[in-house]
């Protein structure tokens, strides 16, 4: 490893982990904003940039950007209670187990395209920590590590409801996991890779998966095979997105926390930063969903159309490093829109009862994921 | 740069795996348990095989442990007392011990020495091997083992290949004693509810 790689590769784990800690905050932040406006509120739209104490006659409000940082520093003034009747080690680790596998599992993710370096001749750099030809499969291995996260807090805390949240939880994780990991094997198939650099660079070439149209030397150019295919993809997108729900413990599947029955579920017995680091664990788990489901089905950093034929280095594939900034934009752009709809599921869909999670999982979509692989592997015999 | 990190995960194996044997708490047993199969997976994705590193990592550590810590948490099995071992039993344990590490001294001794460091694969030797095995001389895999662009191993290609054209029965009859297992479990618990 030269001392370029190794540079490249310690400023792109510092630029995942910057986007993924700041996208946290601002997918709290949008969660306030938009259930505000489902539900006909105004929403947190004070604190901004408190120009007033500095002689200022007017604060600058900022549509109350600033309102993460507000509870952040609320969170941290607050007492860090340790209850006596916990297993304080176990107690103490959870919170960490919830948050790592998050951060960890933005590694194999490409946030941007393939960057012709601007002050080193002729080095190309692939904006992503590690690109792995495995990528999905390690995502899905390193999230089924966060369900011990949960499990232990829910027994370290020796309290009935959050016992009983981590109960759930666990079992919800294991079934989840099983339809997340079928659903994306047409997608899969389709693409015969599982590097998700190659994965989004296909796509920034022939169109996103879910919109196959991309504009060649003369007009519109639609793939067929990928038209006949598009079916398939569908169901895989859906099965997707909802057992997505499922595994980050979002409404309307966060039975784990369901203040209705169980308090609020395994972090009952939690306070100040312990807590805040298992709201920021699931935000982050649904920024990094979001990211995974944006990189497999819409193209990842890609423009729609193939429209980045028109800018990319024919020779190499790679691109300048603006159209690679921009890239980045795009891509962050999706992530958020994706966040959004996942805001939006919340406080539009009323939560479901337990055994109903239970078989949608092993009943509806178990089955479903299983004739799509099938349905999907004839196609692809037959037409490929 | 690798044997540090190859000595590094190796130390993190031992200690967990010393951790999963001394310890009398179960959960911390089988929470050491996970550190050292993460250990394993490590070892594994350094040799190039990444897809045996990620499901070592996606079905112990992910699902087997995940159902131990559930079944014991539920049991809520108290911590092991100590017990006095008979002096027969530790003799019998060194001598075990020593025949097995023995064993490893030997194989390790045999092998060449190659300076603290492993040679790339050769990939046009390996395209040899693969054709003379009986593989089709124009699979994608050729194509892609030979591919520059492509600096790692294609693992989940050959895994896949080797599965599903050489050992089909053997993957099928796998899958059906799964299957008769996931059944009987089944069955087991109904009677009992009778």
């Amino acid at each position: 490893m030269d001392l370029f790689t190794f540079l490249s590769s310690s400023v792109m784990v510092l630029v995942v982990f910057t986007i993924v800690l700041t996208l946290v905050p601002i997918s709290v932040y949008l969660e306030r904003r938009v259930s505000a406006v489902i539900q006909d509120r105004l929403g947190p739209n004070r604190v901004g940039l408190p120009l007033t104490l500095f002689g200022a006659k007017k604060d600058f409000h900022l549509f109350g950007l600033f309102q993460p940082a507000a509870d952040g520093i609320k969170l941290f003034l607050k007492e860090d209670h340790t209850p006596a009747h916990v297993n304080k080690f176990y107690f103490i680790l959870a919170p960490a187990l919830v948050m790592v596998p998050a951060l960890l599992s933005a590694a194999v993710i490409p946030f941007g395209s393939t960057m012709d370096m601007p002050f080193f001749e002729g080095r190309q750099v692939q904006l992503a920590v590690a690109n792995v030809d495995i990528g999905p499969l390690l995502i899905f291995a390193i999230a089924s590590l966060t369900v011990y996260g949960i499990v232990i807090a829910g027994w370290a805390s020796n309290s009935r409801y959050p016992f009983l949240g981590g109960v759930r939880s666990s079992a919800q994780m294991i079934s989840y996991e099983i339809c997340l990991g079928l659903s994306i094997i047409p997608v899969l198939l389709y693409f015969g890779d599982l590097n998700l650099g190659r994965i989004a660079d296909q796509q920034s070439r022939d169109g996103w998966l879910l919109l196959p149209i991309a504009f060649g030397g003369d007009g519109p150019v639609v793939d067929w095979r990928t038209l006949l295919l598009l079916p398939t993809l569908l169901i895989a997108f859906i099965i997707f997105t909802v057992s997505l729900f499922a595994e980050t413990n979002r409404a309307p599947f966060d039975l784990p926390e369901c203040e209705t029955e169980l308090v609020s579920g395994y972090h009952t017995e939690y306070s100040s930063m312990k807590f805040a680091l298992f709201f920021m664990g699931e935000y982050a788990a649904m920024v990094v969903g979001s990211a995974l489901i944006v990189t497999l089905f819409f193209g990842g950093w890609a423009l729609p159309f193939g429209l980045d034929n028109l800018i990319r280095d024919p020779a190499t594939g790679a691109f300048p490093w603006w159209a690679s900034l921009m890239h980045m934009g795009v891509f962050l752009t999706k992530v958020i829109g994706f966040i959004v709809f996942f805001i939006w599921v919340r406080w539009t869909v009323p939560r479901f009862r337990y055994d109903q999670l239970m078989k949608l999982g092993w009943v509806v979509f178990f089955e479903l994921a299983l004739a799509n692989i099938l349905l999907a592997a004839i196609l692809i015999a037959i037409f490929g | 740069m690798d044997s540090i990190l190859f000595y590094l995960f190796a130390l993190v194996m031992i200690a967990f795996g010393f951790g999963v044997v001394m310890n009398r708490n179960p959960v911390t047993s089988a929470m050491c348990l996970v550190g050292c199969f993460l250990g394993v997976a490590a070892l594994f994705i350094m040799l190039d095989a990444f897809f045996i590193g990620v499901v070592q990592i996606a079905v112990y550590a992910g699902a087997v442990i995940v159902l131990f810590v559930f079944i014991l948490m539920l049991l809520d099995i108290a911590g092991e007392k100590r017990r006095e071992f008979p002096i027969h039993a530790i003799a019998i344990g060194l001598i075990v011990a020593v025949i097995v590490g023995g064993q490893i001294a030997m194989v390790a001794g045999s092998l060449d020495d190659v300076g603290g460091k492993f040679p790339p694969i050769d990939k046009a030797a390996a395209v040899e091997a693969r054709v003379e095995r009986g593989n089709n001389p124009d699979s994608t895999i050729n194509t892609i083992l030979t591919d520059p662009k492509k600096p790692s191993y294609p693992d989940v290609h050959i895994i896949g290949e080797a599965l599903f054209t050489r050992y089909p029965l053997h993957l099928q009859i796998v899958a059906v004693l799964l299957t008769v297992g996931a059944v009987g479990v089944v069955v087991l618990s109904k009677k009992r509810l009778e």
